[in-house]
């Protein structure tokens, strides 16, 4: 049935729609023109959202939703689920976890936030099959994966034979193997390195046994990402993520891709001046302005929220060292010829200088980076919180008052030498809007989310105006997936599923004689039991490469 | 004219060999190639006639069966739903669902054999990787209370002790293996160093393992520990220092002696500790085909990898409690479901006595004592066999289980749905 969202304020950035007065009308999953008739628009069902704000639903560029890290998270940190339940209830399942939640709690808690699409941050190319069977768990949410590559042997060897073609061939090869939607570069060189004790640390070190560095890794993956023509962009989290002067190799890294369109995630982590191994300061202002001048550069923030979190990254030299500083028990897992990755727990105290000063230069981040279509909201969930934590980062972005109070909580130390104090901008419900859906979709290449126009997919979140903007981004009064109301008063209310997104690129068949025999060679699984079938993904559907 | 069906995986074991080649005729399986002993049954002696469900013993339609088991699980106050390793983790996920909605105790067999494992993991994290790492990679590998030789009888072939790989292409003469174990096994003929520690020494062993490669070992007086030499595990604390890349596999050997999750949690820590001076994994041996599997969906559905009590409406963790032998033996479950296992024969006998008691449905191929005592009996279709479906390997690494006969019987995932539908 149709349904019309009336009289409400608009805000659709695509459009550049800023807070008008309009209605949006819906029909079969899409959104569509107004009723021709009279009689079609009586038969219509209507919301009166006089006074209410009206956005697309949101759409996370980042976000470790599903597969085997996130369930490793789920799987060794009981602790972390006891006090945080969801009782079951005739319409939804139950579910339990704070950093972590269950598959079905993972959507509902998205959803009843005004989300309706995110994309599962890393998952190795190996168990891509695990990520799917949870994704297809997860309730309302359109998803989909980003697959590690910037370890990968095939990809490295293909480089220091000086066969990028075959690289390309490789990777269209792998993102339809693993129906994934776009190439995630992790440390590159580094994770491999650290399977010998080492890592990397600048641009041009060497990969061990591989003979190449991690500036033609991250240049050969961006060259493959134009040439295959995926709708996202390379996604990079760089090198020496953690440590103090790692602002220097983020800026480097960002000037090494030379204008090729990439995406950098959780930037925070990677925004930091001073020395490795030290307290770090807050390098956002270089790294600011790097980003600033640089418009082939699209970042997310990976904003630290005060309280618990579990850091989970394929970057295992970081992981380890996280568990070597904070004692905390230690879950890695190495992957054959592909990556790493491994989890530690983690607490953000505002009076701990180090927390405080990521907490300060995520913020720094967002304030200083001139262009909203280019920075985008995600606490690298659960790295550096919780997601629904979204809520009330969006509050310290528009309201300067509850910033600086929350600026008068943390270390004083961080305090003295923080810039943060001193930057007044604040958002407007047009720039949320595009931070947490018009732009992330855009950078996505998802042409159908992210806006209200007509044929975008009817995903529509409809909030209440309150001074309190966290409490209005808590707690939507409508939230509307595919046509169909799923969230009402902040609850859910109808439970559907949601569909896998997912690319198919062209590639030369050829390589696949090669790849049979470099299976033999190095894998324990048969080159033809690798590729994610069909089952998989049911409710799939690919995403056109350019 | 036979038909062949390439890269069969087989589902006896946590290797999940899938490079089997399986040849039909009819619709019997006739020959297959490269399964070990073990494996070569999952295929040779699977009888795929059809055969009808079970009320009481007496043959009924399927509908019948499905209305009393929903029957019997609608009216119990305090179901327990226990098994989950053997089928695939597509019907794993429709029994957990079941169990949310029934407010069931649901356990898997994981709590009778490496439950201790994973609060060992819960308690210390676990440093670990994929088979082909250790194929690739490895230079040392520490077997300890295990017997792949028996149980996992492909494991030092396609994985292990002989894999050749990137960094190993001698195989066997490019490792060391060594092999920890209270008596002499198949597997510790194989072993470059077999390692005899006296029966339930194993904590002290490893704590004094863990000393030396703390640095600790100045501290330690003692001139032997479960029996062996302080010098011979001074040299085997240096030996795993030394390595290039080691990896120590851990069985039941490990998990059902004294200290059970402490000892586990005192290896898991070494193996941590060993990555000060080298990179050290550490794989536990899983038994039955798809038990990481379980553990995986459970982890995912409820937060906890088994003894989850949904009584309360939400998932609460228990081993100890909701664990299904304790749950018995304190005769606090009025019906059970048993998913794809035989509790009945390997249960202690307070526990197995109580499944007589109460009505019990089984989803399952085969015969079993369990389905002797069985209310409702479903003999549903094999997975890996004549059913497709998910199963994880030992090291977590999802493979799609192929059919390779004609599917002729309802799948677990089928008869659950259809239960689920039943009862609601």
């Amino acid at each position: 049935m149709m349904l019309g969202i009336l009289n409400g304020r608009v805000y659709d950035p695509i459009h550049e729609v800023d807070g008008e007065v309009q209605d949006v009308w819906m029909d079969d999953g899409k959104i569509v023109p107004p009723p021709a008739t009279e009689e079609a628009r009586r038969q219509a069902r209507t919301i009166d959202a006089t006074g209410l704000v009206v956005m697309a639903g949101g759409v996370d560029v980042h976000s470790h939703i599903a597969g085997a890290k996130v369930n490793a998270g789920r799987k060794f940190r009981p602790e972390d689920h006891r006090d945080h339940v969801r009782a079951r209830t005739p319409l939804t399942r139950s579910g339990a976890g704070y950093t972590t939640p269950t598959t079905a709690m993972m959507g509902y808690l998205y959803a009843e936030m005004g989300y309706t699409t995110v994309m599962e941050a890393a998952t190795a190319p190996l168990v891509a099959r695990h990520t799917h069977e949870e994704l297809e768990d997860i309730p309302i949410l359109d998803t989909g994966a980003y697959i590690t590559m910037g370890n990968n042997h095939f990809i490295m060897e293909s480089i220091r034979r000086g066969e990028r073609e075959k690289a390309r061939d490789y990777v269209a090869w792998l993102l339809r193997a693993t129906k994934g939607y776009a190439i995630k570069i992790v440390n590159p060189g580094g994770v491999e390195n650290w399977k010998w004790r080492g890592n990397v640390k600048e641009l041009d070190d060497e990969v061990i046994g591989f003979e190449v560095t991690p500036r033609q890794i991250l240049e050969t993956l961006a060259w493959v990402n134009d040439e295959l023509g995926l709708p996202h962009v390379p996604h990079i989290h760089g090198l020496n993520l953690g440590q103090g002067g790692n602002a220097r190799t983020t800026v480097e890294t960002i000037r090494a891709l030379d204008g090729r369109p990439c995406h950098f995630c959780h930037l925070q982590f990677l925004s930091y001046e001073g020395e490795p191994d030290t307290l770090p300061r807050s390098g956002a202002v270089q790294v600011a302005q790097a980003v600033n001048e640089h418009r082939n550069v699209t970042i997310d923030v990976g904003q630290v929220v005060f309280g618990s979190a579990t850091t989970m990254t394929s970057d295992g030299p970081l992981q380890y060292h996280l568990h070597r500083l904070t004692g905390d028990k230690w879950l890695n897992d190495y992957v054959e010829a592909e990556t790493g990755g491994g989890l530690v727990p983690m607490e953000y105290a505002p009076r701990n200088a180090a927390n405080a000063t990521q907490w300060a230069t995520g913020l720094e981040l967002f304030l200083l980076i001139d262009d909203p279509w280019r920075v985008f909201l995600t606490t690298d969930h659960p790295n550096a919180g919780p997601f629904f934590r979204y809520p009330y980062v969006i509050k310290l972005l528009m309201d300067r008052q509850a910033r600086a109070e929350a600026f008068e909580e943390i270390s004083p130390r961080v305090r003295k030498r923080s810039t943060l104090g001193q930057l007044e901008r604040e958002y407007s419900l047009y720039e949320i809007a595009i931070i947490t859906r018009a732009g992330t979709a855009r950078a996505l290449g998802l042409d159908n989310k992210g806006h209200l126009g007509v044929g975008a997919d009817a995903d529509v979140a409809v909030y209440v105006d309150l001074d309190d903007r966290e409490e209005m981004f808590a707690s939507p009064r409508y939230v509307i997936k595919d046509g169909e109301i799923v969230v009402q008063d902040g609850k859910v209310v109808r439970e559907q599923q949601g569909r896998t997104l997912y690319v198919e690129p062209a590639y030369d068949r050829g390589i696949e004689k090669e790849l049979r025999d470099y299976f033999r060679d190095y894998y324990t699984i048969q080159f033809d039991n690798y590729p994610v079938s069909p089952d998989y993904v049911p409710r799939g559907e690919v995403v056109a490469c350019r | 004219m036979a038909k062949v069906v390439e890269n069969a995986v087989c589902t006896f074991c946590g290797c999940l060999c899938d490079d089997i080649t399986v040849e039909v005729e009819g619709n019997a399986v006739s020959q297959v190639r490269r399964t070990c002993a073990n494996g070569r049954g999952v295929f040779m002696h699977y009888d795929p006639a059809p055969r009808q469900p079970t009320v009481r013993g007496e043959e009924v339609t399927w509908g019948e069966a499905v209305e009393e088991a929903a029957t019997i699980l609608s009216e119990a106050h305090s179901p327990l739903i226990y098994g989950l390793s053997s089928t695939a983790s597509e019907a794993q996920r429709k029994c957990v669902a079941l169990a949310d909605y029934l407010g069931a105790v649901i356990d898997t067999t994981s709590s009778v054999c490496h439950g201790p494992t994973g609060l060992a993991m819960q308690a210390v994290g676990e440093p670990t990787c994929t088979l082909g790492e250790v194929r690739n990679r490895a230079d040392l590998l520490v077997f300890w209370g295990c017997n792949p030789a028996a149980a996992h009888m492909r494991h030092f072939n396609r994985y292990s002790v002989t894999a050749r790989g990137r960094l190993t292409p001698n195989g066997k003469r490019d490792r060391t293996t060594v092999v920890v174990d209270v008596r002499p096994t198949a597997s510790t003929r194989i072993a470059d160093q077999f390692l005899q520690v006296e029966l339930g020494s194993d904590f002290e062993v490893l704590t004094t393992l863990l000393a030396f490669v703390q640095g600790k070992g100045d501290r330690l007086t003692a001139e032997e520990v479960g029996g062996v030499p302080m010098a011979e595990l001074e040299a085997l604390a240096e030996h795993m220092m030394s390595c290039r890349f080691g990896v120590a596999f851990m069985g039941m050997g490990l998990t059902h002696t004294p200290g059970q999750d402490l000892t586990v949690s005192e290896l898991f820590k070494l193996v941590a500790a060993l990555n000060d001076h080298t990179r050290f994994s550490v794989i536990p041996m899983r038994g039955h085909g798809n038990v990481a599997g379980a553990d995986q969906v459970m982890s995912w559905q409820c937060g906890y990898p088994f003894a989850v009590n949904f009584a309360r409406g939400y998932p609460v963790y228990g081993p100890g409690e909701f664990t299904a032998v304790d749950v018995l033996a304190r005769q606090e479950a009025d019906a059970a479901l048993i998913l794809a296992s035989d509790p009945v024969a390997h249960f202690p006998r307070r526990a197995a006595d109580e499944l007589g008691k109460i009505p019990v449905v089984v989803l399952d191929p085969m015969p079993s004592l369990t389905t002797e005592i069985a209310s409702v009996v479903f003999p549903t279709a094999c997975y890996g066999v004549e059913a497709k479906g998910t199963a994880y390997r030992m090291d977590g690494v999802p493979i799609q289980l192929r059919a390779v006969l004609p599917t002729t019987r309802p799948t677990d995932e089928e008869i659950l749905d259809q239960i689920t539908e039943a009862v609601r």
